[in-house]
């Protein structure tokens, strides 16, 4: 498109007479997204100053701020928030870390390299809700768990991961969804780099750890920004693993935002509170979009 | 300074031995060159040398001390890579500061000597820009300077000006020759370009296929090349061949029949090759002269004007072409007939083995 228009005169009829065949030819696209996404927010908006339960149809008519107010004001919410990024945080570092020591130990020669790196890629490929069931059924379950059957065959006493560190169990299933994506990224990254560059620094006298952290650390510091960014948006809508696993319990335990939202709306029906808690999610949402893209870009430019 | 010994150097790759025993000693401050077709093992030796590939058998001596197995830092090297491979997320100062810092010397002591060496190498002005803000023929002093801010016993250099253009190439040569004969460091030098070995060395290792083929200063390889190859591969335009019939010899020269029937005296010796023998006559095209008329002649087929020299294809009569080099303002023309002088002095005789005939009467520049 740029490439036709180059050749055409900057100013002038012409010029204005192929920027509005421009919008014109825009126009389609744009009015289907601004269809797509600004009606269900609309909606939203409205819902939430509304008093809206789908079990009681008495209750109705306009609310004003009461919905958001019960939501900020129910210790439940506050917890909610919490949870949510202990879990992007924890789910985070988790991956980050553990993805960027794996790449590095991938990228070197050993024997079955291959098959090892399409093992610690598979968990990716694998849907939420079955790798969360198989983490509680197969893996953790107190009685016919692998875990259990490991430390009984120890002389241990089964722990119920579930019951016992909801929050934490969550955030190992999540993490280890999500250490496959980091892996694929930071490996692709640690490959490009110079492998002339690795051995100036052999020559220089830079050990292993002197390597890593001074010539292979910063190579990698785009790539784990990109992979911070996209995990951090998706990590912050983790619904399904939550769902299967503990729905929210025991308590709101582990509840984070999304899940209070579908508990309140298709749980309790409470269409207007779920609404007000789904503005509030989209507020943090951009909150940390901001920063993100801020601190992203930033890093891309150098 | 230091000294280099390769004692009987062997590497063996999978199942493929590259390098087929090596043997070769450098002086203090000695600039070799280690030059080859591309695939003849120079930057695979070299990096043996510097610990990054390992020894399979062999010694490898720097003053006299093995180090087969110590670490490519502790052996008292630095190396500049053909790509640079500076640190691009590191400035100017802290590319050339890296290794001093690793070695555990005092702030102080570093700022002095990185500020020195930036002096000597023009480089004030970058010391705090990125090696991405700086043109090629700066990166390439950088990479220069984070070698000598390490006060290393030798310098090793994998084809370091590959990858600048001509003009930049031909600076930074005489700026490379001057910077050693200032600092006096034993260098070793890995190129493909004739040009670089000839002007810079002291000593040329000539390689081939993993195995040494001659030793010696650029002039020595240019009068008295060892066999075929290094007669072929030392000069440009390359050496002409043709065969001819031994005859015959005594501690005066050797006399061979060439294909028109004609004799050429020259004065190498031949011990034990029977009359008979076919032999390979070798003669570089800046010593073939041009006559009008006479014996041996042939019709020029392609004329090269470079303007102070010009390049003359002669085609003869059985078939083959030998050029010659000869004046920018010689007026000869295509598809005429010309004749062409071989002065015996110059030219060189290969046995079958391809081996060269000992000429009589070393050149004095190659002495």
């Amino acid at each position: 498109m740029q490439a036709v228009f180059e050749h055409s005169p900057p100013a002038g009829a012409t010029a204005r007479s192929t920027k509005r065949t421009g919008f014109l030819l825009l126009s389609p696209s744009v009015l289907i997204l601004l269809v797509w996404s600004i009606v269900p927010l609309v909606m939203t908006l409205w819902y939430s100053v509304q008093n809206y339960n789908l079990v009681d149809p008495t209750l109705h008519g306009f609310a004003g701020i009461d919905n958001y107010w019960y939501l900020l004001t129910d210790p439940d919410f506050l917890h909610a928030l919490l949870n949510t990024f202990v879990l992007v945080a924890g789910v985070l570092l988790i991956s980050v870390g553990g993805g960027t020591l794996l790449a590095v130990l991938y990228d070197q020669e050993f024997f079955g390299r291959g098959i090892a790196r399409i093992m610690v890629i598979s968990p990716f490929f694998i849907m939420p809700t079955v790798s969360a069931l198989l983490w509680k059924n197969l893996m953790l379950h107190p009685i016919y768990g692998v875990y259990s059957a490991m430390m009984r065959a120890v002389g241990l006493t089964p722990i119920d991961w579930l019951a016992r560190f909801p929050l934490m169990t969550v955030m190992m299933i999540v993490a280890w969804e999500w250490l496959p994506f980091a892996v694929l990224i930071l490996l692709t990254a640690v490959q490009s780099l110079d492998g002339e560059q690795r051995e100036a620094a052999r020559m220089d006298g830079a050990g292993p750890i002197a390597r890593f952290r001074y010539i292979i650390l910063p190579h990698l510091g785009r790539a784990i920004s990109v992979v911070v960014m996209i995990e951090t948006i998706y990590l912050l809508t983790i619904f399904a693993e939550i769902s299967v696993t503990t729905a929210g319990g025991p308590g709101v335990a582990s509840t984070n935002l999304p899940y209070l939202i579908y508990s309140r709306a298709l749980l309790q029906f409470d269409v207007g509170g779920a609404s007000a808690g789904g503005v509030v999610a989209i507020v943090i949402a951009n909150i940390v979009a901001i920063f993100l893209v801020r601190a992203v870009a930033r890093n891309l430019e150098a | 300074m230091a000294t280099v010994e390769l004692k009987n150097l062997r590497k063996t790759y999978l199942t493929e031995e590259i390098i087929k025993g090596i043997s070769l000693s450098i002086e203090e401050r000695e600039f070799v060159v280690f030059v080859g077709p591309s695939g003849c093992g120079k930057s695979t030796l070299l990096r043996m040398i510097a610990g990054l590939e390992d020894i399979t058998s062999g010694d490898l001596l720097i003053d006299g001390q093995r180090v087969n197995d110590v670490e490519p830092g502790k052996r008292g090297l630095a190396m500049v890579f053909q790509s640079y491979a500076l640190y691009p997320h590191m400035d100017v100062y802290k590319n050339m500061e890296f290794g001093l810092k690793l070695a555990g010397m005092p702030e102080a002591e570093r700022r002095a000597k990185i500020e020195h060496v930036a002096r000597t190498l023009q480089l004030e002005p970058y010391l705090h820009h990125k090696p991405g803000q700086l043109s090629g023929g700066q990166r390439q002093r950088v990479a220069i300077g984070r070698a000598i801010v390490r006060n290393p016993k030798v310098f090793l250099f994998d084809e370091p000006l590959s990858n600048l253009d001509a003009a930049l190439r031909g600076q930074m040569r005489v700026e490379l020759s001057a910077l050693h004969r200032k600092l006096g460091a034993t260098t070793i030098y890995v190129t493909h370009d004739q040009v670089e070995a000839m002007t810079m060395a002291d000593k040329i290792v000539v390689l081939q296929k993993g195995v040494v083929e001659q030793i010696g200063s650029p002039l020595e390889l240019y009068h008295h090349p060892r066999n075929l190859f290094v007669a072929r591969f030392i000069g440009s335009p390359p050496m002409n061949f043709f065969s001819a019939i031994f005859q015959g010899g005594d501690a005066a020269g050797s006399s061979v029949q060439l294909r028109d029937g004609s004799t050429l005296h020259v004065p190498v010796t031949s011990p034990g090759l029977l009359p008979g023998t076919k032999v390979t006559v070798g003669i570089r095209p800046e010593h073939v002269e041009l006559a009008s008329s006479g014996p041996n002649s042939g019709v020029v087929e392609v004329i090269e004007r470079l303007g102070a020299i010009t390049l003359v294809h002669v085609r003869m009569p059985d078939g083959e072409i030998i050029v010659v080099q000869t004046d920018g303002a010689v007026l000869t023309d295509v598809e005429t007939r010309v004749s062409l002088t071989l002065p015996p002095r110059n030219c060189h005789l290969f046995a079958p083995d391809g081996l060269a005939f000992e000429a009589c009467h070393r050149h004095p520049l190659a002495a």
